[in-house]
């Protein structure tokens, strides 16, 4: 499958990555070559078989439902690139 | 002095307990190599303040009690979590980041007395099989045959440069396609990847959370069972690691394999793969005959697909688990022009904290994961996945025990040798390791001889699940019949 200059911007959209317009024919060029090798996937037959959910056959387990953690403002904003008040800081969001 | 850093992790503990050794005569020797070893850029962050006081700690505790590591210098891969000490994953977008926490990994391996160097070298989040994609530039291979500088391989090849340049006894490395057993076969020294669930993946930066295991990458196979006893074991803060007990790996050493059924897989006889490994592959399966092994011709019908499998499944995880790396809570934060909103953040932070590879990746994810496309990429990877898994559980049913194939279809390359390669070239790397993390099992690369140039090469033995015990003894057989010993001559 070849992918076009437009399915590039929209993916790097997508993935909120911004891709400078000149880098996109070299991108879907890249993304062209990785999805042709994906494509032999084609040829199994995958017919009525399941897909792979967890590797090891096991039930995740569940804890009880109580607090166990907590009281940790100051460490959980300790690597934020912008916090003030005891919050993350970023740009407006809703106009 | 520098001969201590030499030492295995076996010798190091019975001189260490014996009194003939202390931590911090080791440990001052190991930071001595690794300042004189920046050529290999290996260590990128290096602790040698915690690792005298660890030291200083672990001489205290000496004694006949003492734990199963104490005071033994060890290298921990950027992408374990370590508080206070920058893990940034390779990555420029956790520059600066300090963890809170500790990982579940290097809190047991300093529980159990291990002294922490420094952090390693690894291409960005574990992407890439060379360690060119790290935002602290390439690790170099101490092996080298001429002018050129030799990838180490990776994701972790910092960790295995460290180890096989004597700059540590051991070191952590992860692997989710093959990223300890190819740069340990590259580097001549030994790495073990377990099952997965067999070690706690809490506080490992994770890039495709059903495939990613660590390991320990070592000196010998004996190092190995030492340092992954103290890696393994139940852990709570992770939902996938199993609540199985941890048999005694050291003790499972007993060289006899007699009786034992090795599965040879016809599949992998790949096309363009030198004589030079196939050569080795039959000498490896000789030495297990030699040594009482049963030899079984297999197949592993849906190898050919693991590749393709992998380079939906890897990327689609990915895509998800790197989501968090936004610049709102961690790590790096673009600067930003007037009038920018949140989503020119998040596209420039991402566009400036990732590399190329990571991008390329993270986008590709994005695309098998997109409306549309889910079910022909994304669900027919996962199917083609079960099948995978399935040709394995058939040859274990004929009672086979373990799978001896090469690790690697070549030799160390040159750094850069791959740059103008389509990606698809350098995903061939894994083609021997990835069918083992589709289907969960352990796999441990050997070290077992040299090519014509006098480069190292390694056989893969794969386990069957949570019989990493009778894994780690088969290779432990096969490492005493091939005798490897040579070591890359000083020239960082």
């Amino acid at each position: 499958m070849s992918i076009d200059t437009d399915t590039a911007r929209k993916v790097a959209k997508l993935a909120r990555i911004r891709v400078q317009e000149d880098a996109l024919p070299a991108l879907a060029s890249e993304f062209s070559a990785i999805l042709g090798f994906i494509e032999q996937l084609n040829e199994v037959d995958v017919e009525g078989v399941e897909p792979m959910t967890s590797v090891t056959p096991q039930r995740l387990k569940r804890r009880d439902d109580v607090v166990t953690d907590g009281d940790q403002q100051a460490a959980v904003l300790a690597n934020a690139p912008d916090a003030r008040e005891g919050f993350f800081a970023v740009p407006k969001v809703v106009e | 002095m520098s001969d201590l850093t030499k030492l295995t992790i076996s010798a190091a503990r019975d001189a260490l307990r014996k009194g003939d050794l202390t931590s911090a005569e080791l440990t001052a020797a190991c930071l001595t190599e690794i300042d004189a070893a920046d050529a290999l850029n290996a260590f990128v962050h290096k602790t040698p303040e915690i690792a005298m006081e660890q030291a200083k700690a672990a001489d205290a505790r000496h004694g006949a009690d003492a734990p199963s590591l104490n005071g033994i210098p060890l290298g921990i891969k950027d992408l374990f979590c370590t508080k206070g000490v920058a893990s940034q994953a390779g990555s420029r977008i956790l520059e600066g980041f300090k963890p809170e926490y500790e990982s579940t990994v290097t809190t047991q391996l300093f529980d159990a007395g291990a002294v922490m160097l420094g952090k390693l070298n690894m291409d960005e989040f574990a992407m890439g099989s060379s360690n060119e994609t790290s935002t602290y530039g390439d690790a170099v291979n101490p092996w080298k045959v001429d002018d050129r500088a030799l990838t180490p391989g990776g994701s972790s090849g910092g960790s295995a440069s460290a180890v096989a340049a004597d700059l540590c006894l051991g070191a952590t490395g992860t692997d989710t396609g093959g990223s300890i057993r190819q740069p340990a076969a590259f580097t001549g020294i030994t790495g073990i990847k377990p099952t997965y669930g067999r070690v706690s993946r809490w506080g490992i930066v994770a890039f495709a959370s059903s495939l990613d295991q660590a390991g320990p990458m070592t000196k010998d196979v004996r190092d190995a069972a030492i340092m992954l006893q103290a890696m393994c074991g139940h852990d709570p803060k992770d939902s996938t690691s199993a609540d199985l007990a941890v048999p005694d790996f050291e003790a499972a050493l007993t060289g006899d394999i007699r009786g034992k059924t090795i599965g040879i897989p016809k599949e992998y006889h790949m096309e363009g793969i030198p004589a030079e490994i196939e050569k080795l592959w039959a000498d490896g399966t000789a030495m297990l005959k030699d040594a009482g092994a049963k030899i079984v011709d297999i197949s592993l019908p849906h190898t050919k697909y693991a590749l393709p499998a992998y380079y939906v499944i890897a990327p689609a995880e990915a895509s998800s688990n790197l989501a968090r790396y936004d610049g709102v809570r961690f790590g790096h934060r673009a600067k930003l022009d007037a009038g920018d909103g949140i989503t020119e953040m998040y596209e420039k932070t991402r566009a400036e904290g990732f590399g190329h590879e990571v991008q390329r990746r993270v986008m590709i994810g994005t695309y098998v994961l997109s409306a549309g496309f889910y079910d022909a990429y994304y669900n027919r990877a996962r199917k083609v996945r079960t099948l995978i898994k399935q040709d394995f559980e058939n040859v274990f049913a004929q009672g086979v025990d373990a799978i001896l194939t090469p690790a690697t279809p070549s030799a160390a390359f040159g750094l850069g040798d791959m740059t103008d390669a389509d990606p698809v070239q350098m995903y061939l790397n894994d083609v021997f390791t990835v069918t083992v993390n589709l289907a969960g099992l352990p796999g441990i690369a050997v070290p077992a001889g040299l090519d014509r140039q006098g480069l190292p090469l390694g056989l893969q033995l794969i386990g069957r699940p949570w019989e990493e015990a009778d894994l780690l003894n088969t290779a432990y057989s096969l490492e005493r019949a091939a005798g490897f010993v040579a070591k890359p001559a000083k020239w960082w």
